[in-house]
C-alpha cells in the first residue's frame, strides 16, 4: 500500500516535471522556421585551433583569455575554430596531433607544460603553424611563435598603486604555484612597492614574496579557493590591507576573505591579475582596486590575423606596456579612492618604463 | 576452498569452475535480496556434504541467471529433478541473463548520453526555437548530434575509415592500447589488493613515486642502451613497491587503516614531487619551470610498431603483468594466502597464514604494479616528469579494478574500455565540438550502467524480485532464478 502510494507520488511528480518541460518547450518552440537552404555566411577555409592545458577554457586565466581571443577572430574573419581541452598532461600530445590531422593552419597551445608536445608536433609537421602562450624556447623553432609577456612592468605599477593606497602600511601578494609566469607578477609588485618607499621615504611592508630570496607564499595549485582565503586571512591578521593573488581562480578565495573583512568594517582592497577583474570577477567589484592585465586575447587575435595574411613569423610576441600587451586596468568604482597625485605618478612610471628610463627586472622576464 | 571465491565478470564465458564462483557471489547478493532464500541456499551449499561436482551443479541450479547458462546448468536442473518451465522461463532467463543486461546497459547509456549530447548541441538548440513550425528539423538535429558523437568516439578509439592507409586507419586503436597501458597495470595493483581485502587508494602516490625515481634514473644517469632502460624500469618498480609496501608495513605493524594511509601517502608523494620539481636538480638547465629534462633516448621504451604510433613496450609488460597476477592469484601459494586473508583474516591466521607478511607483500606487489604505470608514463608516453605525471590514472585504476570485478583479465578488459573512452574523447571533442565535460559524463554513464546491472534490470522492468514474491514458497528454482545480480 505504502509502496503503491509512493509510486503514485513519484509518477505524479514525474508527470509534473514532464508537463512543465513540455510547456517550456512549447513556449520556446513557437518561433518561425527559417527558410530552407538559407546560405550561411561565407566561411573562410582557414582554421585556427586551440589546445588548453589542464585548466580548461573556463579557468578565468590564460586558457580562457586565449580562447576568447580566438573566438573573437572566428566571428570577425569567418574562420573555422577547433578547440580541445586537455584533462591531464597526458592529453597534450594526442590533442595536438588530432589538431594537426584535423587540418589546422595555426594551433595555439597554452602554457609551458605544452612546450615539449608543441615542439614535437611542430617539427613533425613543418607546414603547420603553432603559437604557444607564456613559453619561449631557448632555441627558436621555425614554425612556432612564442607569445610571452613582460608582466613585471604592469605589476610594478600595481605594486606602486598598492603601496600608495595602503592605510596600514602593509600590502601582500601570494601565488598559485611557484612558476616563472607567476613569480614575474610578484617580482614586479615587490619592485613597485620598493620604488614607492624610495620615492616617498616610507616603509610599506610587503608580505608573501621576497624578491631577493625568490621565495614566498603559494597555495600549491590553481584550484583550491579555500587556501587562497586562508592565506589572505593570515595577511589581514598581519595588518595587510591590499592583496594581489596571482593564482587564477584561487584569487576568488582572496576576494572572499577581503569581502568578509570589508563587511567587518575594514578598508581593504584587491588587485586582480590576468584579466580586468572588475569585468571577470564582478562579485568583488566594490573592493577591486585594479588589475594587472595580460592581453592574451589581443595577442592571439594578432597572430591569427598575421598568419591568415601569410605573414607568420617565429619572432616571439612580447607583451609590454609599450605595445599594451600588459596593462594596469582602470580603477572603475574605486576611481575616487585613488588620489589624483597617485594617478599622475602612475602615468609617469608607465612613461618611464616605456621609455626605458625605469628598468623593471625579474628573473622570470622574457629574454628578448 | 569455495570460500576463496573469484568474483567473475558476468559477461565472461563461464566454465564449471567459474559457475561455482559466480554462484558464490550471487549468494552474497542474495543476502540483500532475500534473506530467507539465502539462508536456505547457504544451508544447501555448506551443510550438506557433497562431492565437489555435485555441489557445483546444485548451486548452479539455484542460480540460473547471472551468466550461468553454461553446460553445467543442464545437468544441474536434470539432477535436481526440476524441469525448466518451458519457453516462458527460457525467455526470462535470456532477458535476465548478464550478457543481455550488459547489452541493455550499453544501450541505455548510449540513449541517455545521446540525449545529453543532443541537448547541449547548438544546432538542436537552434531548431528547438521553431520546434512547432517544423519539428522534423529538431528531431533530425537530435539524431545527428547524438550519432555524430558516437561515430567520432568509435573513430577516435577503434577504427577510422578516413585514416591514411591501413596504418592510419588503425592508429586510433593503437592509441587506445597506449592509453590503456598505465590504466591496466595500476588497475591490477588495485585489484590485487582488493582480493587480499585491502582497499588500495594509493595507486596515485605509487605511480608518482615510481615516476620520480624512474625519471631521475632516465635523465640524470647516462648509461648504455638496454642497461639504462632496465635501470629505469627497476627504479620505477622499486619506487612503487616501496611506497606500497610501506603502507602494508604500517598497517601490519600498527593496525592503521590502509585507506587513510594510502590517501595520505598520495599527498606526500604529490607534494614531494612538486617540491623536487622546484629544485634545480629536477629542472632543465637554465629554466625554472617545474618540468624535468627529457629522458635520454636510451631510457625510454621502444615503440612496438615504429614511430608512427605511440604504442610502446609498456603495453607488452602490461600483458605480462596481467598473466603474472593471474598466475599469482590462481596458481601460487602466496596468492592463495592473499585470497585467504582477503576472505577472512582471522580464519587465515588460525590456519597458520602470516597475515602481516601477507599484507606487506600484497601492498608491495600492488605498488610495483602501479610502479609499472609510472614507468609507462615517464619512459613511454610523456618522457618528462611534471607534477601531472600520474594524471588521474591512480584514481581511474580503482574504477577499472571494480569494473573488472577485481580479476586480472577483467581488469585488463576494463582498462582497454577506459583507454578507448579516453582516446575517443579527443575526436568527440574535435569533430563534434561536444564539450569535454559532456564527453566525460556520457562515459561515466556507460560505466555506471555496466557496473550496476540491477539498476539496468530495474529500468527495463526485468527485476525479478517482484515476481519472486508472487511465486515464493511454490518452488525453490523459480524463486531464486535471477535473484542474483
Amino acid at each position: 500500500m505504502k509502496n503503491s502510494l509512493r509510486a503514485n507520488v513519484k509518477r505524479g511528480s514525474l508527470a509534473g516535471v514532464a508537463s512543465v518541460g513540455a510547456a517550456a518547450l512549447l513556449l520556446t518552440g513557437c518561433g518561425p522556421a527559417p527558410q530552407a537552404g538559407t546560405p550561411t555566411a561565407t566561411a573562410s577555409d582557414y582554421s585556427g585551433c586551440i589546445v588548453s592545458d589542464s585548466g580548461g577554457f573556463d579557468d578565468q586565466s590564460f586558457n580562457q583569455s586565449s580562447y576568447e581571443g580566438l573566438k573573437k577572430v572566428e566571428k570577425e574573419l569567418g574562420i573555422k575554430v577547433n578547440q580541445v581541452e586537455s584533462q591531464t598532461n597526458n592529453d597534450f600530445e594526442p590533442n595536438l596531433r588530432a589538431m594537426v590531422s584535423a587540418g589546422c593552419d595555426l594551433t595555439v597551445t597554452v602554457g609551458f607544460l605544452l612546450g615539449d608536445a608543441t615542439k614535437k608536433q611542430a617539427e613533425a609537421n613543418p607546414d603547420s603553424h603553432f603559437a604557444i602562450i607564456d613559453f619561449g624556447y631557448a632555441k627558436p623553432i621555425a614554425n612556432v611563435k612564442p607569445i610571452i609577456y613582460d608582466t613585471a612592468q604592469a605589476a610594478f605599477m600595481a605594486g606602486y598603486l598598492a603601496a600608495a593606497s595602503s592605510k596600514t602600511g602593509t600590502v601582500a601578494t601570494f601565488g598559485g604555484i611557484k612558476i616563472p609566469t607567476v613569480t614575474i607578477f610578484m617580482d614586479g609588485y615587490a619592485d613597485g612597492v620598493k620604488y614607492f618607499n624610495e620615492k616617498k621615504g616610507k616603509n610599506v611592508k610587503l608580505l608573501g614574496w621576497d624578491k631577493a630570496k625568490q621565495d614566498g607564499s603559494f597555495t600549491g595549485d590553481f584550484v583550491k579557493q579555500d587556501k587562497g582565503k586562508q592565506l589572505t586571512q593570515n595577511f589581514l591578521d598581519q595588518g595587510a590591507d591590499v592583496v594581489m593573488p596571482v593564482a587564477g581562480p584561487v584569487g576568488k578565495g582572496a576576494g572572499a576573505a577581503l569581502k568578509d573583512a570589508k563587511a567587518a568594517g575594514k578598508d581593504v582592497k584587491l588587485i586582480w591579475v590576468d584579466s580586468d577583474g572588475f569585468l571577470t570577477a564582478p562579485d568583488y567589484k566594490d573592493i577591486m582596486l585594479s588589475s594587472v592585465m595580460k592581453q592574451m586575447g589581443n595577442a592571439v587575435e594578432t597572430v591569427v590575423k598575421e598568419d591568415k595574411d601569410g605573414k607568420f613569423t617565429n619572432e616571439p610576441y612580447v607583451g609590454t606596456l609599450a605595445n599594451e600587451g600588459v596593462q594596469l586596468a582602470p580603477f572603475h568604482d574605486l576611481d575616487s579612492a585613488v588620489p589624483a597625485e597617485v594617478k599622475t605618478e602612475l602615468d609617469q612610471i608607465k612613461k618611464d618604463i616605456v621609455d626605458g628610463k625605469l628598468k623593471v627586472e625579474s628573473a622570470a622576464s622574457p629574454k628578448a | 576452498m569455495t570460500d576463496q571465491n573469484e568474483p567473475q565478470h558476468p559477461g565472461r564465458p563461464a566454465g564449471p569452475d567459474a559457475d561455482k564462483h559466480n554462484a558464490d557471489k550471487h549468494n552474497a547478493d542474495k543476502h540483500n535480496a532475500d534473506k530467507h532464500d539465502a539462508v536456505k541456499h547457504h544451508a544447501d551449499k555448506h551443510h550438506l556434504p557433497k562431492p565437489a561436482d555435485e555441489e557445483t551443479a546444485a548451486v548452479v541450479s539455484l542460480d540460473t541467471a547471472g551468466g550461468a547458462m553454461g553446460p553445467s546448468a543442464v545437468p544441474a536442473t536434470a539432477q535436481s529433478g526440476k524441469i525448466p518451465g518451458g519457453p516462458e522461463t527460457l525467455v526470462r532467463r535470456i532477458f535476465t541473463g548478464s550478457g543481455m543486461v550488459s547489452v541493455l546497459a550499453v544501450l541505455l547509456a548510449l540513449v541517455l548520453g545521446g540525449l545529453l549530447i543532443a541537448f547541449t548541441d547548438k544546432q538542436v538548440g537552434a531548431t528547438a526555437t521553431y520546434l512547432l513550425a517544423r519539428p522534423t528539423d529538431f528531431l533530425s538535429a537530435v539524431w545527428t548530434a547524438a550519432t555524430r558523437s558516437y561515430v567520432a568516439l568509435f573513430q577516435g578509439s577503434v577504427f577510422n575509415p578516413r585514416g591514411a592507409g591501413i596504418a592510419g586507419q588503425f592508429a586510433p586503436f593503437m592509441e587506445t592500447l597506449t592509453i590503456a597501458t598505465p590504466l591496466i597495470t595500476a588497475g591490477l595493483g588495485v585489484a590485487l589488493a582488493f582480493r587480499a581485502g585491502l582497499f588500495n587508494i594509493g595507486a596515485q602516490g605509487q605511480i608518482i613515486m615510481a615516476g620520480i625515481l624512474a625519471a631521475w634514473a632516465g635523465f640524470a644517469l647516462h648509461l648504455p642502451l638496454g642497461l639504462h632502460l632496465l635501470l629505469v624500469l627497476l627504479a620505477g618498480v622499486i619506487g612503487g613497491a616501496f611506497w606500497g609496501g610501506l603502507v602494508g608495513y604500517l598497517k601490519a605493524r600498527t593496525g592503521a587503516h590502509e585507506v587513510i594511509l594510502t590517501i595520505m601517502f598520495n599527498y606526500i608523494a604529490l607534494y614531494l614531487l612538486r617540491y623536487l620539481l622546484n629544485t634545480p636538480a629536477f629542472q632543465r638547465p637554465g629554466e625554472s619551470n617545474p618540468i624535468s629534462p627529457v629522458l635520454d633516448a636510451s631510457a625510454v621504451y621502444p615503440q612496438i610498431f615504429g614511430s608512427q604510433y605511440r604504442l610502446h613496450l609498456g603495453f607488452l609488460l602490461a600483458i605480462a603483468a596481467t598473466v603474472f597476477v593471474w598466475w599469482l592469484l590462481n596458481r601460487s601459494t602466496v596468492g592463495f594466502e592473499f585470497r585467504a586473508v582477503g576472505a577472512n583474516p582471522k580464519a587465515a591466521q588460525t590456519a597458520g597464514i602470516n597475515v602481516s607478511r601477507s599484507t606487506i607483500l600484497v601492498m608491495a606487489i600492488a605498488g610495483a604494479l602501479a610502479g609499472l604505470s609510472g614507468v609507462a608514463q615517464v619512459a613511454g608516453t610523456e618522457k618528462v616528469l611534471t607534477d601531472g605525471v600520474a594524471a588521474t590514472y591512480g584514481f581511474d585504476a580503482i574504477t577499472v579494478a571494480l569494473l573488472g570485478r577485481s580479476t586480472p583479465w577483467g581488469t585488463f578488459a576494463a582498462g582497454l574500455l577506459f583507454g578507448a573512452f579516453r582516446a575517443g574523447a579527443v575526436q568527440m571533442q574535435i569533430q563534434t565540438g561536444t564539450p569535454i565535460d559532456i564527453v566525460l559524463v556520457v562515459q561515466s554513464l556507460i560505466v555506471l550502467f555496466i557496473a550496476a546491472p540491477p539498476l539496468v534490470r530495474a529500468v527495463f522492468g526485468l527485476n525479478p524480485r517482484r515476481k519472486k514474491r508472487a511465486t515464493a514458497g511454490k518452488s525453490k528454482t523459480p524463486a531464486t532464478t535471477g535473484g542474483a545480480a
